[in-house]
């Protein structure tokens, strides 16, 4: 029997059920949920998971790429401080760059002043750790890059060379 | 031989680097494949019933069934089935739950984005839909992904003051988290088998998340998974310390109620909000202007000066000051009249009822706020007027304010002016 070429298959019949339940919940909430600003909240909504996969996502990989491109193979000593240190960013962006300054010091008579310094602290102390480590398996490898082990030459007492 | 990064043209495999998501050969990454999904998605999967069960018990926590003045959300019908009364006991409860529920929030962070960057080439799939099944999976995945994003972003936000969201948070993160975790049931239901078969096996399947034209690992799955966790653990270590008094909190170092205290002394402890950001004026609160008037539904009307209330019999109780945005204190010591006691003023003798409690405060979504019997009844729920020994100060509600044992912080109203007792 040929299967007539536009209808599309419908599936497992479970699935069908189990998403059509899930959509019955979303949606007695989310009927709920966009009472008010209805506009404004959709776009919150469904602008986040836009903004994620079509803008952080391109741009942090680029990012990447273009670290990649310029310090192999030492990537991972400037990659891993910096997505740390860009990730306390992501996350305490209001408090880092003061923009809830005067809520948050009326609200909580508390200041703003130290986040910016103690996130370039975080950095800085990222950074610091992944250039020690960097150093120290430098040493380990003789000389050679530690991305790149060469060959160990150990004394007798078993300290590195 | 030379290869580019993670996307870069591959000249090993003599063609160019294809230039549309669409195409699979696009996403190169060696990172991508079922076993990492897997682990990242049941780390999310225990992560977020955690998040979920918090949030519901949060919810709880403040009585939004008892009186309107404490629901936010009064349309949620069926959404509150599961309501209870709030205990007291044990006193810490509200400060321990939402500690978890913020302070692990934040540590998932990068679990969810390494999650999201590693089925991100899923979203490019052609064609959009094999069949109504998938179709509807699909549409599913947006309130997925979206709801898990609005609910973080929702969160982080509130947390750091910074209300740009459109509307209220209580009706937001709520309304919204239902939504999310209706979809996040689905596709946890749907993706859990092939998730354990994927881990329980030494070799794992071929997907379409394993790039056909992988470009140089630069660094291994195993060392990835470490990133994930570090920045998690580096989260972590910076914000849990915001839920304990001396130097625990001086180690969350970016958290919103981290580093020093806002003062010294026996009042120095961690305020919500002052009383200059309530707008309380320093003339209402003087010992001539200010009174406290009781009140009994049943008609029996009491006012009491600061020094009337320092006659009665005072008690002591050493209780946190614990907040929704994920922050609490240490025990502190409170001194001051028992609830009950107040409610006997009015002829509550023995049983007493609810009590519906109003602030000084100008500002606040909570200036009045109301407390369940078992609440009033509990023997160490004061009207405190010292802690840790002196008066209280402006900012911790002087002249009097409630302190309820395991009670939301914004339930233990400051600068309190009249209490009305009787079943709401």
């Amino acid at each position: 029997m040929r299967r007539r070429p536009w209808l599309i298959p419908v599936g497992s019949p479970l699935q069908i059920l189990l998403l059509l339940c899930s959509f019955a919940l979303a949606g007695y909430a989310g009927v709920r949920l966009l009472e008010g600003d209805w506009f404004q909240i959709a776009l919150w909504f469904v602008g986040a998971a836009i903004v994620h996969d079509l803008v952080l996502v391109p741009v942090y990989g680029a990012a990447d790429r273009a670290l990649v491109r310029g310090c192999r193979p030492h990537v991972s000593y400037v990659r891993v401080p910096a997505a740390l240190s860009l990730l306390l960013l992501l996350v305490w962006y209001p408090l880092i760059t003061g923009r809830v300054a005067d809520r948050y010091s009326s609200g909580t008579g508390l200041s703003t002043d130290g986040f910016l310094a103690r996130w370039l602290l975080i950095t800085a102390v990222l950074f610091g750790g992944s250039a020690v480590v960097f150093l120290v398996g430098r040493r380990r490898s003789g000389g050679g890059s530690p991305g790149t082990p060469a060959p160990r030459t150990r004394s007798v007492d078993g300290r590195d060379l | 031989m030379v290869r580019d990064g993670l996307f870069g043209p591959s000249p090993a495999y003599g063609r160019p680097m294809a230039r549309s998501p669409f195409s699979p050969s696009f996403w190169r990454s060696p990172l991508r494949g079922p076993w990492l999904t897997s682990v990242l998605g049941v780390v999310l999967l225990g992560g977020i019933t955690v998040l979920f069960v918090t949030g519901l018990v949060s919810y709880a926590a403040y009585n939004p069934n008892l009186a309107p003045v404490n629901d936010k959300t009064p349309d949620k019908g069926i959404l509150g089935f599961y309501l209870f009364s709030w205990p007291t006991d044990p006193h810490w409860l509200y400060r321990l739950n939402q500690g978890i529920h913020v302070t692990l929030g934040i540590t998932l962070i990068p679990v969810l984005l390494a999650k999201l960057w590693s089925v991100v080439p899923r979203l490019f799939t052609l064609p959009p839909a094999r069949s109504l099944a998938h179709a509807l999976e699909r549409i599913s995945l947006l309130l997925l992904v979206g709801g898990a994003l609005f609910e973080f972003v929702t969160g982080v936000l509130n947390i750091q003051l910074d209300y740009i969201f459109p509307g209220s948070f209580y009706t937001l993160h709520f309304y919204g988290a239902w939504v999310f975790i209706a979809a996040f049931i689905a596709h946890a239901v749907l993706k859990m088998p092939m998730a354990w078969r994927n881990l329980r096996q030494l070799r794992e399947e071929k997907n379409d998340l394993v790039p056909p034209d992988p470009a140089e690992p630069t660094v291994s799955r195993r060392g990835a998974l470490w990133f994930v966790g570090g920045g998690s653990l580096l989260l972590f270590a910076t914000t849990v310390g915001q839920n304990f008094d001396g130097p625990l909190r001086r180690t969350a170092l970016l958290a919103p109620h981290g580093g020093a205290e806002p003062g010294s002394g026996p009042g120095g402890f961690q305020i919500n909000k002052t009383a200059a950001y309530a707008g309380i004026r320093a003339a209402e609160t003087d010992e001539e202007a200010w009174r406290l008037v009781v009140e009994g539904r049943n008609g029996r009307t009491v006012r009491l000066s600061r020094t009337d209330l320092l006659a009665m019999p005072l008690h002591s109780a050493a209780l946190p000051i614990a907040c929704v945005e994920g922050w609490s204190t240490s025990d502190q010591w409170w001194r001051g009249v028992r609830l009950r006691d107040l409610a006997a003023l009015v002829g509550y003798d023995g049983d007493p009822p609810d009590v519906l409690v109003e602030s000084l405060q100008r500002r606040g979504a909570f200036r009045r706020a109301a407390l369940r019997a078992n609440q009033v009844a509990d023997s160490h729920s004061l009207l405190a007027l010292f802690v840790n020994g002196e008066d209280l100060t402006p900012d911790h509600g002087y002249p009097a304010r409630i302190i309820v044992p395991a009670a939301p912080g914004v339930l233990n109203t400051k600068w309190v002016a009249r209490m009305t007792f009787g079943d709401l």
